[in-house]
This record gives structure tokens, sequence and C-alpha cells, in this order.
């Protein structure tokens, strides 16, 4: 079957069969920020948006996208970049592995609550699970990248 | 393994019925516990060109399309306000974000499963579901029926006065949770909705009216008691039946002192 989406702000037609994930058709063109973890649906790294909201691909028919707006990872590059300096500083990252649906589920956050509290930061990343940082250093670069925004919005 | 050989994209209720009819044709949710089993679909059917996600809210109800989002039904102010964020509370320990983005209600409440603290929540409403060709039945009665081919369209929740309170226990965060319930005296009658016992959700009404609408602590605990006595439950490998069994009466407890009771 065919399908028409937005990927990255760019137009994308594609043939696909009906029973293919959005991560897996993601991954064969090319969006290796993407990656599969617990194939359960628990663990985030998969986190994709789907009309700008947050969805996991491992999850999600490609079929299902079809006429909608995908984003991954390489499509928030100065996003990323900004708020990936503050992971880097704390420490927030050992293998790595789960920082790209990390980032992008943090980012979704940041868009829709500018100004959490610890309770909403935690809560809102519940669903990202890292076997590695026991998740101190992430709260921490998250909390510091907030203050940063808010200096910049002060100035 | 999940295999689909056709996807259909229906664009009415009537071709998505016609569909449903055949057992080897499934209707899609949001799929999170259908991707996790092994099943051979020939077509699978969504809804989702149908309008039916999003939440209504009239006067005297609010009306739920099936394919709304548990993430949409969490940040709902109209009915956080009317339940005293009893919804949010309900909701919120599921999985993450990105999870409550794809589930659906319609998925969640057809379904059916013991473990749902969507249709412990609703059930501690007034709630009622539209069935396709089946009509608007309540939810409780609707819960307790054997799965068919009909078609969950909407969830219609009456706006009758309720202090509502909605408690769970997790042994780790985002899990399935051991014990879910819903405390709310609906038009000065109380009830707890009781799921994950671990079977599906069940409803306790105060049938002895031991509590008045604002009770005093005795009566609460009798309440709570009572609520224990009336509710059957199961082993699995989250919790025993008799550590179930005395859940029922620490949440009943709580979530009624929580409701204003």
């Amino acid at each position: 079957m065919e399908i028409k989406l937005e990927l990255n702000g760019k137009a994308l037609k594609a043939e696909i069969e009906p029973d293919l994930f959005l991560l897996d058709f993601l991954r064969s063109v090319g969006m290796k920020s993407v990656k599969r973890g617990c194939d359960t649906s628990n663990c985030g790294l998969c986190t994709v948006f789907v009309d700008d909201k947050p969805v996991l691909s491992c999850s999600m028919l490609a079929a299902r996208a079809d006429g909608h707006k995908v984003t991954t990872l390489e499509g928030l590059q100065a996003e990323a970049e900004e708020f990936g300096a503050f992971v880097g500083n704390q420490g927030a990252e050992q293998c790595g592995f789960c920082n790209p649906g990390f980032m992008m589920n943090a980012i979704a956050m940041f868009r829709e609550n500018p100004d959490p509290t610890d309770e909403e930061i935690l809560e809102y990343l519940s669903g990202n699970l890292c076997r590695c940082s026991g998740y101190e250093g992430q709260l921490r670069a998250i909390k510091a990248y907030l203050a940063f925004r808010k200096e910049e919005v002060a100035e | 393994m999940l295999t689909i050989k056709e996807y259909v994209k229906v664009k009415s209720l009537e071709e998505a019925y016609e569909l449903n009819q055949k057992r080897t044709n499934h209707i899609l949710g949001g799929m999170l516990m259908l991707r996790l089993g092994s099943r051979n679909i020939q077509k699978a059917i969504d809804l989702s060109g149908l309008g039916l996600d999003s939440i209504e809210e009239e006067t005297l109800e609010f009306r739920i399309g099936c394919m709304t989002t548990l993430r949409a039904l969490e940040t709902h102010e109209g009915l956080n306000a009317y339940t005293g964020g009893a919804v949010r509370e309900s909701l919120r320990h599921i999985v993450g974000v990105q999870f409550r983005n794809l589930a659906t209600v319609g998925g969640s409440i057809f379904g059916r499963f013991g473990f749902s603290d969507v249709l412990t929540m609703f059930l501690g409403l007034d709630t009622y579901v539209e069935l396709y060709k089946g009509g608007i039945l309540p939810l409780e009665e609707f819960a307790k029926k054997k799965r068919d081919t009909d078609i969950l369209v909407r969830l219609i929740v009456k706006k009758t006065p309720v202090k509502a309170a909605y408690q769970s226990f997790r042994l780790t965060r985002t899990d399935f949770p051991v014990l879910a319930l819903m405390a709310s005296c609906l038009d000065g009658e109380w009830r707890c909705a009781v799921g994950a016992r671990p079977g599906r959700a069940i409803v306790v009404r105060d049938q002895d009216g031991i509590l008045k609408e604002s009770g005093n602590q005795a009566e609460i605990e009798r309440f709570a008691a009572y609520v224990k006595e009336k509710t059957p439950t199961g082993t699995n490998m989250r919790a025993s039946a008799e550590y179930r069994s005395h859940l029922v009466q620490v949440l009943a407890k709580r979530a009624v002192e929580q409701a204003g009771g």
C-alpha cells in the first residue's frame, strides 16, 4: 500500500506492507536516531512526534502515519543540539542508547510545559527508561537547561 | 507475531461493522495490547478517519469518541473539573505520555481488561457506552458482557453530581496496578469500582446505606470493610488474593476520605 507523509518537513511517498511498524519504516528511510528497545511499548527509546505529539513508533503502524506529519530527532537538530549540550555537561548519558528517545520526549515536555516542577518532569519522562544513569544526571540536565532558557528569556 | 494482510481506513461505521463480522478481521484501537499478541489479521479496520477522536462537553454530559486518546482524557479540563482530578489520577500512571498518546478509550473499554485503570475509573462515574448496533447501555452492563462484533462508538458520561477520588497501588511506577479503586458519591449514593482484582472491574454499591454523603470516620471504616467483603479477589504474579482484599479496604478508606466522604 502507498502512504504519503511529511517527514522532518519534507514530503515523502512510500510503498509499505500493511503490518510495517513506524519504527521500522523510519529506520528504513535513514532515521537511525529511532531505536528499538523493549519492543513492548514500555521503554520510550523509539519516541517520535506524530503531528507534534510524542508517540511510540514501535507500536504504531506506518499506515497510520499516512497524511500526517512525523518528526524524528534528525528533524530537530537545533533544539537537540542545544539541549544535548546540557545532557553531555551533566554526564547524563552512559551507553547513550536511550538518549534520542529521552531527548524527543524532553523536547515535547519543554514545548508543552516550559516551567515544569521536578515532580512534573519525573512524571512526563516516566515512559523513558534508562538502565545506566539512574536518572539523576538527566534531571540535572533538564533543570540546568530550563534555568538557561529562563535566563535567555529574561535578557 | 502480529501479521496484517490488508489495512482498511473505513469511511463509515457501517463499513467497519460489515468488515468486523468476519472473525479474521479486527478493529484497531491504539494497538498497544494487540501488538503484543500473536495473531494473523486479514483486514485491519481503522476508525481513525471517522472523527471519533474528540471529547464533546455538553450541558448534561460528556461525549467521548472511541478513538480519543488516554492523554486527551487526562488533560481535559472539563472532565477533571467534574471529577475533582480523578480522571487524571487514574491515567497518569499508565506507562508514559507517548503510550497514552496512542492508547484509545475505545480500545481500553472494549477490551474490558482486568488490569484496566480506564474501565475502573469510568465505572465510578455515571457512564454509558454507545454501540453501533446495540444502542446505548450502562457501562456496568457492558463490562459484564462477552466480546462480540459490535462497535463501541463513544462513551457518554452524564454530569450527575459527583464526589470522586481514584486510588491505585503498584509494585513499581508505570506498572499494571495490583489494585485499582474509584470511590464516588453519585447523587448521594456511594459506590466503589474495584479493578485489577485481578479480574474485570466490578462496582460495589452502598446498598446497606452505611455511608451518608459526608460520613464520620467510623462510617467510612465500616463502608471500607463492606467493600472488602463484597469484592472477590484472586492471585496472580503481582499479589495474592489475601493481599488484594487487604488493599481493597485500605484504598476504599483512602479514596472515600479523599473524595470528602
